[in-house]
């Protein structure tokens, strides 16, 4: 995995982590599911998917698929949180937690391993700071089977 | 030996002055004057496409404030910066935020309309950020004194009531202006004694 960073944030340690996903085989013409484990530091929170206020940089997870095609990315069900800088709950994961993927295989997919990339882009707080928001890569291997 | 008698009382004159020095209720955390360091020059843009340089506010107290419109700590402390401009402008204070959104005015442009901000705001860079030590979390805030020396520095969100102590003393600081009341006074009084 590869940490993208602009200039201001090199200087502060990764609060969240994802651990390297197994291997994938599927064969053509099927569908196969990614789980992707992620890892939050204690004390911290980021937005889910979903945040309540637009100025609020969700989790995503987004794949540069091909070959393969993304049928669903599936996040955990967020924890509602309250906070003393925010008027209303916010929607947020917290420790460990889990997002999965379903992909589908193409029959024109060419048999043989591929790497699939993704960036997982998130933005965390703790109940009185915010770190900048930043992207992880993840690779995915994948055999294509036929 | 009156000479000498006359001395002691000018110092405890001295000690009394430097005591009402320090009758807050919260002790302010400012450096002391020795300790401070210049605070970084910087060009910037506000939202009307002026420049904004620190060199703009010399003579004054700035409350320089890294921030982002993402960062919820960060909107706890506008209304009080609000409130700080309002109320100390007039006595030689300003705040100048500086945006971290990677968007710019896209997204700052509304986020300070909508929360009738009335201090300037500039958008920052990884330049400036990194002349200020990386800002490695926000909200972050550095106290600058009227010499344009960093006096502070907040990282994450603190209380109101520090700030708002930290403005005052370095408000009503003026840099030697205690030994030299004092020598003044001890000046005064020897010539008054030798009359």
């Amino acid at each position: 995995m590869l940490l993208l960073l602009p200039g201001w944030l090199a200087a502060q340690s990764s609060v969240l982590s994802v651990t390297a996903p197994p291997k994938l085989a599927a064969k053509k013409n099927t569908e196969v599911t990614a789980r992707i484990a992620v890892q939050l530091r204690n004390g911290y929170h980021v937005n889910s998917n979903t945040p309540p206020d637009d100025y609020l940089i969700p989790l995503r997870l987004v794949w540069t698929s091909a070959p393969l095609e993304v049928q669903d990315v599936v996040y955990p069900k967020p924890k509602m949180e309250k906070y003393e800088f925010s008027e209303k709950p916010l929607s947020v994961f917290t420790g460990d937690f889990e997002i999965s993927t379903r992909f589908k295989v193409p029959a024109t997919a060419v048999p043989g391993m591929q790497i699939i990339t993704g960036k997982l882009r998130y933005q965390a707080c703790t109940y009185k700071e915010c770190l900048p928001p930043k992207t992880l890569e993840v690779k995915l291997p994948v055999d294509i089977l036929n | 030996m009156l000479i000498l008698a006359r001395w002691l009382s000018v110092i405890g004159l001295g000690l009394l002055l430097a005591g009402c020095g320090s009758s807050r209720s919260v002790k302010a955390a400012v450096k002391p004057e020795k300790d401070r360091k210049r605070a970084p020059e910087f060009s910037l843009r506000d939202d009307s496409g002026r420049t904004a340089k620190l060199a703009d506010y010399k003579g004054k107290v700035v409350l320089l404030n890294f921030w982002a419109t993402w960062c919820g700590p960060c909107k706890i402390e506008i209304p009080w910066f609000v409130d700080f401009e309002q109320k100390f402008k007039d006595r030689g204070f300003a705040v100048l935020g500086v945006s971290m959104d990677e968007d710019g005015w896209d997204s700052v442009k509304p986020y300070l309309e909508n929360r009738k901000v009335n201090y300037r705001v500039v958008i920052g860079n990884d330049e400036v950020a990194d002349l200020y030590g990386g800002v490695s979390s926000l909200p972050t805030s550095f106290l600058i004194d009227r010499q344009g020396k960093i006096a502070g520095v907040h990282v994450g969100l603190v209380s109101k009531s520090v700030y708002q102590n930290e403005i005052e003393e370095l408000l009503e600081a003026q840099p030697g202006s205690q030994s030299a009341a004092r020598h003044a006074a001890a000046v005064a009084w020897m010539a008054g004694g030798a009359k």
